[in-house]
């Protein structure tokens, strides 16, 4: 495969020389995708420097919390002779770290279960079938990512009053699937729009139902689209703070976010052990991420980069 | 977006051609069909009851004067019932060309614009270099990747808090402006200043999804349309406007749409950054939210009028965007 994609490209770089004595030199055949010294090294400092702004913050929030002293981020030039870990076992034993820690991962988890798998069958469903109301469903899909907040956050209140919702994490775990849904049902949608239908169309002639096509084919096979969706709704609703501090009435039930704002009051300018929170809190997050980020540039644009 | 459901329509109808006998094809549409619904029932319903129902008590709300005061709660075994009253179109009213309206709204209105194109126009053209930077062959590109995705990585607000704390008078930023001897702005208490910085910690977290999304568009244009443009003796600038630019059409126009949504909407990190009090940065959706829950008494209708012009100028954008769309792909073809 790869040989025969090389040999043309050297074909046409000799082919370009041929066509331009001029500018044919003798030095070294340059392959088409090798740029030449320069642009690398341009390309490299370009690339190094946003690599540093896009760590800086993180690295910066890690260094704070390693300094014992509330006010040390007013100095974070004293922080590095006295760097302790102190703040995390702070956090760590004398909060309510871990009980939020665990409703976050229950809350997290179930939206990250309920939302892929509904968005998943509805994805799955726009993507092979024709039905009457597919394209209001689209548009719907479309339109309830416009949803500002405020809107919604009052009526919802009520009807999870009404239905008995409010401080629990059923009731946060379907807020957040009915505000991660819609995007992960588009993304699944296009990811399943790269897969052949001959493979449906081969599971239904050897017996299976639609659904089970669907389940013991199709769901297998856009494991990286699925990977990116689990990671967004899990992202969103570990990290979501509005809602779970409108919906979530005992402290007992609080997640992280909410946790981590209580936090604010709480210990006022604490500052140190609010570092220390947010790294503890990032860790976990970070670590799903890089186990998705593999499938990320295929189940992000595959159904869109396909059309 | 359009172009994915012209896209699925024409795949359905090749799947339907391929059937035998008309019975067999109705009886086969009608389980498909039931299948579909089924499938799609779960989101439905929850978009149903959590969206649909809630949006429309918001446009009711609207229509009335509600407020945290005379809407009905339950004061221990007392059960006090709503009283607000309908009220038409005076919300919108008032809203709109109201006394003090410029303050209350286009002044926010004009800002939340601003912010918008400002952000999504640094999101798309960063994250379009740094995805043809990594685009190319070049040694250490995964750490490269790895690092620059962090800004998505880590959970919003843990990042909104790292850059309050650098912005901070004394903070880094300021630290190393200070050693430069440029100017230290107070980025969290100038108006001017607050707005800078919330553009630069939303570009800050925003690029890294547009980059990975334009790099899956950059890796599916197919490598022979640069050999052909190269044979045929085109520029760098000529293959990225003829050839990367088109190419990427089809993802674009999704990210940059769902870029302007979510910018439009982004509540989390003007919320996180300056809290309630900087009434100058607020945006739309950040000021309706403190309308109706940062202060007493609660404008329950004021906010959410707040929240249905939102949404209207947002779903009649994409309407817009949406037609042309459709006509410059006509044209292209």
């Amino acid at each position: 495969m790869s040989t025969t994609a090389d040999l043309p490209t050297q074909q046409t770089g000799t082919a370009t020389r041929a066509g331009r004595p001029s500018a044919a030199r003798p030095a070294r055949v340059r392959r088409r995708g090798q740029s030449s010294r320069t642009a690398t090294v341009l390309s490299h400092a370009v690339l190094t420097v946003a690599s540093l702004i896009a760590v800086l913050p993180v690295l910066y929030i890690f260094f704070i919390s390693l300094g014992p002293d509330k006010m040390d981020y007013l100095h974070p030039g004293q922080i590095l002779g006295k760097a302790t870990l102190a703040n995390f076992g702070k956090v760590l034993g004398r909060t309510d770290f871990l009980t939020w820690f665990l409703n976050s991962v229950l809350v997290a988890g179930g939206t990250c279960v309920i939302g892929v798998l509904i968005a998943a069958s509805t994805g799955y469903a726009v993507s092979r079938m024709r039905f009457p109301g597919l394209r209001p469903l689209m548009w719907s899909l479309l339109v309830t990512q416009m949803f500002p907040i405020a809107v919604l956050i009052v009526p919802m209140y009520y009807i999870m009053a009404n239905l008995g919702l409010l401080d629990s994490y059923g009731g946060l775990i379907l807020v957040y699937a009915s505000t991660v849904v819609p995007y992960c049902a588009w993304l699944l949608k296009g990811y399943f729009d790269t897969i052949p239908v001959e493979i449906d169309e081969a599971g239904r002639v050897d017996g299976l139902s639609p659904f089970g096509a669907f389940w013991r084919l199709i769901l297998p096979l856009a494991r990286p689209g699925l990977a990116v969706a689990a990671f967004y709704t899990f992202l969103t609703a570990w990290a979501e703070v509005p809602f779970a501090s409108t919906f979530l009435l005992s402290s007992d039930k609080y997640t992280l976010a909410v946790g981590l704002t209580t936090f604010v009051s709480q210990y006022e300018s604490q500052w140190n052990l609010m570092a220390a929170t947010s790294v503890l809190i990032a860790l976990p997050a970070s670590a799903f991420f890089y186990l998705v980020q593999k499938h990320l540039v295929t189940g992000l644009t595959a159904g869109a980069a396909k059309s | 977006m359009t172009v994915a459901v012209q896209g699925t329509a024409g795949r359905g109808g090749r799947d339907r051609g391929s059937r035998p006998g008309p019975v067999q094809r109705l009886k086969l549409s009608y389980s498909k069909h039931w299948y579909a619904y089924a499938m799609a029932a779960p989101v439905v319903i929850v978009l149903g009851l959590l969206v649909a129902y809630p949006l429309g008590r918001g446009i009711y709300l609207t229509l009335t004067d509600a407020t945290s005061l005379n809407v009905g709660h339950t004061v221990g075994v007392n059960h006090i019932p709503d009283s607000f009253k309908f009220v038409g179109l005076h919300n919108y009213q008032d809203v709109l060309f109201g006394p003090g309206s410029y303050d209350r709204f286009w002044s926010h209105f004009i800002w939340t614009i601003v912010w918008t194109v400002v952000c999504v126009a640094l999101h798309y053209s960063l994250g379009l270099g740094l995805a043809m930077l990594l685009n190319q062959k070049l040694r250490g590109r995964t750490a490269y990747r790895m690092m620059l995705i962090v800004p998505w990585a880590v959970p919003t607000f843990v990042t909104v808090f790292s850059w309050r704390l650098m912005l901070a008078d004394g903070g880094l930023v300021n630290t190393v402006l200070g050693s430069l001897h440029l100017g230290q702005p107070g980025w969290l208490a100038d108006p001017l200043a607050q707005k800078a910085a919330a553009i630069l910690v939303n570009t800050w977290c925003g690029v890294p999804f547009m980059m990975v999304s334009l790099l899956g568009g950059l890796q599916s244009i197919p490598a022979e349309l640069y050999e052909a443009a190269e044979m045929d003796g085109a520029s760098a600038w000529q293959r990225f406007r003829h050839v990367t630019l088109p190419g990427l059409r089809a993802v674009s126009s999704t990210v940059v749409l769902l870029g302007i949504i979510w910018t439009f909407n982004q509540f989390v990190i003007i919320f996180l950054l300056f809290g309630q009090n900087a009434p100058d940065v607020q945006i739309l959706v950040t000021w309706a939210y403190r309308l109706g829950f940062g202060q007493q008494p609660r404008d329950y209708a004021q906010s959410a009028s707040y929240g249905i012009i939102l949404l209207s100028i947002l779903i009649v954008f994409t309407a817009f965007y949406q037609r042309w769309l459709k006509r410059n792909d006509q044209a292209a073809i």
